[in-house]
């Protein structure tokens, strides 16, 4: 009886993990099926002609140049905020600083808070300041939704640097300069991940930008103006009932996910690659 | 460096207090409590109730848990207790993966794959006419959505069980399954119920995916195949109106903070147990 219990959860949960794996596989299956066939090099190269929306010439580059602008500016800002939060966080403040506790727990709840109220008070925050949906709302939206992520990853690299390493290297006489570049070297792996990671989450949401970069047909020239978004590509197309352009939001689906992958698996290289160097 | 650490942290009160300050004029207007109970939603005429858009978040997120929790319960007792390092490894690529995939790709394949799924097959198998645009079609999307979030905190809640416990209940002639079910099972109850919260407020405040698959009609829905309307969904469709109809912004921002305000209290009790796990088992 016990034997056949085992046999029938063993079954159950092998079943569960070869769903999951097909779910993946359907998934990525999907998008490639339906994105290839209309991917070309018009559609990555060109910025929509007229009438694109009614199945003419044109592409998304428009987009794709937009979401590569919003993130790196926003990846910037959050770096700046993040690694001196990290480095506060372990090197400045005791092991077991109640501070420190209660700043992980908030930056954990910030990460679990939904992009659409990030976009939401974003809105807010632009209409306040009389802003327009613009290049610089994105990025200001992006960079919230963004540096949770961020604080949380290097964070996880930073908790495994022992203080000894601190005290060590302050008494080879080293400056506070020259001691922070010891502990920036070994934090390298997890700000190359978390990087990575963030750039994945801020590209791909779409519920951050709908209200804050708003969306336009050119490329930005300044931060004031609007900017086309990959995500809302997708989702304004895919709206469409012209299946030319529907195709187009398949194929632009497939963009994105060929950037994510890309991404994903830098990730996964660098952070074996660069922990070479940890001790 | 404190400095930006005080400035991360107070971010938090600054969203809360901006989308409260937002939201008291209609509050004030209507009462907290009419606004919550009642359905009618017409704008136009000064009617904010959010009642349907509630129930609508509240099935889509229940059909996500029933369909998500079972699964990757097993899924992760298998990967830690069973499986191979090597298959450990490859499967948190494939969770990796999935967790990475933007929501707007999972509302893609969505319509793509579950709605037509819905309207051609499941529904007339009940009897029951639907566009696939549901209930039904948001909770499955969802479900794969917040499969990844779960299986990755299960995973390590399983992992902080002390071996001991396991060889010891294995030495006393328990098979693997009984010691699986009667140890580790039962030791990382308080785990289980902290990655469930978290995956319902990860549900509650997802966005793009559902709004694609679930169909945005305003009513009470009143099977899994019909159409409904959770609200992120509401907040992301009437942003563009909302400026030109007095109290829209105004009951737009409730919305958002009560999406807010339910995650961050969802949030703190769940982090703090995990938390609690991690400080018993690994010190």
């Amino acid at each position: 009886m016990k034997r056949l219990e085992e046999l029938f959860f063993k079954c159950l949960m092998i079943g569960s993990t070869v769903v999951l794996l097909s779910v993946l596989l359907y998934i990525l299956f999907v998008v490639i099926e339906k994105g290839l066939p209309s991917l070309s090099w018009e559609m990555i190269s060109q910025i929509p002609g007229g009438g694109f929306y009614l199945g003419k010439e044109g592409g998304i580059l428009n987009a794709i140049i937009g979401s590569l602008y919003l993130i790196f500016f926003s990846v910037i800002i959050s770096l700046m905020i993040s690694v001196p939060v990290v480095m506060y966080l372990n090197f400045t403040l005791r092991r077991k600083s109640r501070f420190a506790a209660f700043a992980r727990l908030t930056f954990d709840v910030l990460f679990g808070i939904p992009s659409i109220v990030y976009g939401a008070f974003g809105f807010t925050v632009m209409i306040f300041f009389g802003l327009q949906a613009s290049l610089l709302g994105g990025i200001i939206a992006v960079s919230m939704l963004i540096i949770p992520v961020m604080i949380r990853s290097i964070d996880e690299v930073a908790v495994l640097i022992s203080p000894d390493l601190v005290e060590a290297t302050k008494s080879l006489g080293a400056t506070n300069y020259e001691t922070l570049k010891v502990i920036i070297r070994q934090l390298l792996p997890g700000i190359s991940t978390a990087v990575l990671l963030s750039i994945g989450r801020g590209i791909g949401d779409a519920a951050t930008v709908l209200f804050t970069a708003g969306y336009t047909d050119s490329i930005p020239t300044s931060l004031t103006q609007p900017t086309a978004t990959l995500p809302l590509a997708i989702f304004f197309q895919l709206s469409s009932p012209i299946d030319e352009v529907q195709n187009r939001a398949y194929s632009a689906a497939l963009v994105l996910t060929i950037i994510i992958l890309i991404l994903s698996f830098s990730a996964r290289y660098f952070s074996r690659r660069l922990s070479k160097n940890k001790i | 460096m404190l400095f930006a650490t005080v400035m991360a942290i107070f971010f938090l009160f600054l969203i809360g207090g901006g989308l409260f300050v937002n939201s008291l004029s209609i509050i004030k207007e209507k009462g907290l409590w009419t606004l919550l109970t009642t359905s009618n939603w017409r704008p136009f005429k000064g009617d904010f109730g959010f009642a349907s858009y509630i129930i609508s978040t509240l099935y889509v997120t229940g059909i996500a848990i029933i369909i998500a929790l079972p699964l990757s319960l097993l899924t992760s007792v298998y990967i830690i207790e069973y499986a191979s390092p090597g298959i450990l490894r490859a499967f948190s690529s494939v969770v990796d993966l999935l967790s990475g995939i933007p929501p707007v790709i999972y509302g893609v394949w969505g319509t793509l794959t579950i709605v037509p799924f819905i309207s051609e097959k499941v529904a007339p198998h009940f009897n029951a006419l639907s566009t696939g645009y549901s209930v039904l079609a948001g909770g499955i999307v969802l479900a794969i959505m917040i499969t990844p979030l779960i299986i990755s905190i299960l995973m390590e809640v399983f992992l902080a069980v002390p071996k001991e416990m396991r060889e010891a209940s294995m030495s006393l002639g328990a098979t693997k399954w009984q010691t699986v079910k009667k140890v580790v099972l039962r030791k990382s109850v308080p785990g289980i119920v902290a990655a469930t919260v978290l995956a319902i407020s990860r549900a509650f405040g997802e966005t793009i995916a559902v709004l694609m698959v679930c169909g945005n009609f305003t009513d009470i829905p009143k099977s899994i195949f019909d159409a409904c309307y959770p609200i992120p969904a509401l907040i992301a469709n009437n942003y563009g109106e909302m400026m030109s109809v007095p109290k829209y912004e105004s009951a737009l921002m409730l919305a958002a903070f009560l999406l807010f305000f339910i995650i961050v209290v969802f949030n703190v009790i769940s982090r703090l147990v995990l938390v609690q796990i991690d400080k018993r088992y690994k010190l």
